[in-house]
């Protein structure tokens, strides 16, 4: 490896944990924090108890339940009323005590989404790599991590020898130029990437983020990005450290202090890539550019500005691509042509690894002040963690919600995907501020517009999809 | 995991792009402690009605394709969830197989980990492919790993391309962890050069 070869972001997180490099190129990648949760890691344990394994290092994991916690009434885990949940959190409670892995529990404050609670308590660190059973541990690379989705059996993996079997990723670049305008978020950006480079763009690549528009953004927007990195195809997305990543990691309970905490700030500033580093692929966007986004399809590249209409089938010529676009337009019960705006919403989801942050609950509450949900519209807020919670309650943020008839929950992954009780029935249409829109994702027959915070707020009040800066 | 060698059997043709994890197997089956008994909730929503019925249009609720063993389908396959909870039902329904023009990349490796070969094979090819397994029982598609073709009931052989580790560890059945951990001295190695080197990262035992 020749160290004067410019170096991407990516390319120095990935050298620096290549602990060998296999005949043909795959290469045994050291992992330095692993994160678990109740849903993908049963079956991880149970292999390494039948093959009479420890974990090599539960001194870098760490776990937590999220999916299937309630997130009203009783929390504790035998208290939760759907068996199946049940005795997949009591099962990832006996585990970590067998295997002597640190574990988050449900009624600590500090628990809450995984993905979440990583950056937040300082466990995600920049310059590290980081996985997890889940496809949005790609939130992580907003730090600066290399950050990705890994199935149970890597996740058993992991668990026995602190490494992964990798080839290195292809270096996606995605430059945003200028900053957003009024009234758009980091939601709409990633939302207008997925539209423009597709939901298989990034198969096989990493994503680095970069550019003025990527910069302006708070740690709570560059997690925001990072986390639907995979909604485009990359297990991964990066936003390289700088002031504003040292300053949000300082101080966190995890986190180095003093001496040591200096130390890797001046590692960290090593990452960025070098001038003249190469990319395999260049993207380019203009934030100027970038309206509030709505999807109207099932896939979150099937997006729209707020101002758009749904888009008609009969003008696209590939017979695969018109098909499938008349099955999304079924599905959704969409008829080519209609405003977005003119919409109506029955359900409001506001929380989720992709935007269950303190700021989104803050752009949330700032449209919602003052207002009333519309008659008819269920509006929940879901903040991502127990202390995410306590802040916003700290900052009256949920008394403004309750006054406007939003309603204000526990921390879990809610009704993102359709494991716990938070579910939306068929036929309802829901703008959720979620990550996925599939068929289902939210409840089976369930029709889900993606859109950011403060979009799903003006959506509540509105009772149909609204333009938030129609809203002032 | 099991090996897989060559495999002669029943395709079913799924022209569907984008078909994601959540469509494979819905979150509310991923509530199991196990790895089987998912085949039943295969591709659930596609597979049956709100009443629990079957769909009878939906391909694999019709003969042969009830017994198939090799799904052809469209570009990005498996994209979404990194559920390895998708390939456990697909295997546990039966496929051993699945020719697509791409992978989403956290699927394709999972589907290696569970001994399912997916192969990534150019649009028009899959287009071809789907309509010989439109044909039915009578023509069977036979996928021979060790030569890496796929043989057309009329007998052309289609070349297609493998990572030769992944083909390596899939002829053999063999298990990623015990030969990762032959290379346990040089992982002993790496950490103390790491802890050298980066003293300040803590342990995840070390809240302040």
């Amino acid at each position: 490896m020749s160290e004067s070869r410019p170096r991407t972001l990516f390319d120095k997180i990935w050298d620096n944990h290549v602990v060998e490099r296999l005949p043909d190129g795959t290469c045994v990648l050291y992992i330095d924090r692993h994160l678990v949760h109740e849903v993908t890691s049963p079956q991880a344990f149970e292999g390494l108890r039948m093959a009479g394994r420890r974990l090599r290092r539960p001194d870098a994991t760490i776990a937590v339940a999220d999916h299937n916690i309630p997130t009203v009434g009783p929390r504790t885990p035998d208290a939760i009323a759907e068996e199946d949940s049940r005795i997949q959190v009591q099962t990832l409670e006996r585990n970590v005590k067998e295997f002597g892995v640190p574990y988050i529990p449900i009624l600590d404050v500090r628990q809450g989404i995984v993905h979440i609670i990583g950056p937040e308590l300082g466990i995600s660190l920049p310059g590290t790599t980081i996985v997890c059973g889940d496809s949005h541990t790609s939130t992580h690379g907003a730090l600066g991590a290399l950050a990705f989705g890994i199935g149970t059996s890597e996740v058993e993996h992991v668990m026995a020898t602190q490494t992964l079997l990798q080839k290195p990723a292809k270096n996606l670049l995605i430059r945003v130029d200028h900053t957003l305008g009024f009234g758009a978020s980091a939601k709409d950006l990633v939302l207008a990437i997925i539209g423009k480079i597709t939901t298989a763009g990034g198969n096989g690549h990493v994503i680095e983020f970069a550019g003025e528009g990527i910069r302006a953004l708070d740690m709570a927007g560059r997690m925001t990005v990072s986390n639907m990195s995979i909604e485009a195809g990359a297990r991964a997305g990066l936003v390289a450290p700088d002031e504003t990543t040292i300053d949000y990691v300082r101080g966190r309970e995890y986190a180095p202090k003093g001496a040591a905490f200096d130390q890797a700030v001046a590692y960290w500033r090593s990452l960025p890539s070098d001038p003249g580093a190469q990319y395999d692929t260049t993207v380019v966007l203009d934030a100027r550019e970038v309206a509030p986004m709505v999807t109207w399809g099932t896939t979150p590249g099937a997006v729209v500005p707020v101002t758009g209409v749904v888009p008609d089938p009969s003008a696209v010529a590939d017979d695969g691509a018109r098909a499938q676009m008349q099955r999304m337009l079924d599905y959704m019960g969409l008829t080519p042509g209609t405003r977005m705006e003119d919409l109506p919403i029955d359900v409001v989801f506001i929380g989720s690894c992709t935007n269950g942050r303190i700021e989104d609950i803050r752009a949330a509450a700032a449209v919602a002040r003052g207002r009333k949900v519309a008659p008819g519209v269920q509006a929940l807020v879901v903040p991502g963690s127990g202390q995410v919670k306590r802040q916003a309650e700290q900052e009256g943020l949920d008394r403004i919600l309750l006054e406007a008839g939003f309603e204000w929950r526990d921390p879990c992954c809610s009704m993102c995907l359709g494991m716990n009780p938070d579910k939306i029935t068929a036929g309802q249409r829901c703008a959720s501020t979620s990550n996925r829109n599939f068929e289902g994702r939210q409840g089976p027959g369930g029709r889900t517009h993606l859109v950011s915070p403060a979009m799903a707020a003006a959506a509540a009040v509105r009772g149909h999809i609204a333009d938030v800066r129609q809203l002032g | 995991m099991d090996k897989f060698t060559t495999l002669t059997g029943v395709a079913a043709p799924l022209p569907l792009a984008n078909v994601d994890t959540d469509k494979v197997i819905p979150a509310r089956f991923l509530k199991t402690i196990k790895r089987s008994g998912l085949g039943v909730h295969l591709f659930d929503t596609l597979r049956y009605d709100a009443a629990g019925k079957e769909r009878p249009e939906f391909v694999l609720n019709q003969e042969p394709y009830r017994h198939a063993e090799i799904l052809i389908a469209h570009e990005n396959f498996g994209c979404g969830s990194s559920r390895e909870h998708a390939p456990w039902a697909l295997l546990d329904f039966g496929i051993r197989c699945i020719i697509a023009p791409d992978f989403a990349d956290i699927f394709y490796n999972n589907s290696f980990k569970n001994g399912i070969l997916p192969i990534r094979l150019p649009r028009a090819v899959c287009d071809a492919l789907i309509e010989d397994a439109k044909l039915g029982g009578n023509a069977r598609l036979t996928v021979d790993l060790d030569r890496q073709v796929v043989v057309r009931p009329n007998g052309e052989e289609v070349h297609f391309e493998i990572d030769p580790f992944r083909k390596h560890l899939l002829l053999n059945g063999l298990d990623d962890i015990g030969q990762t951990l032959q290379h346990a001295p040089a992982i002993d190695a790496y950490e103390a050069r790491r802890r050298a080197a980066e003293p300040w990262l803590p342990a995840t035992t070390e809240a302040a």
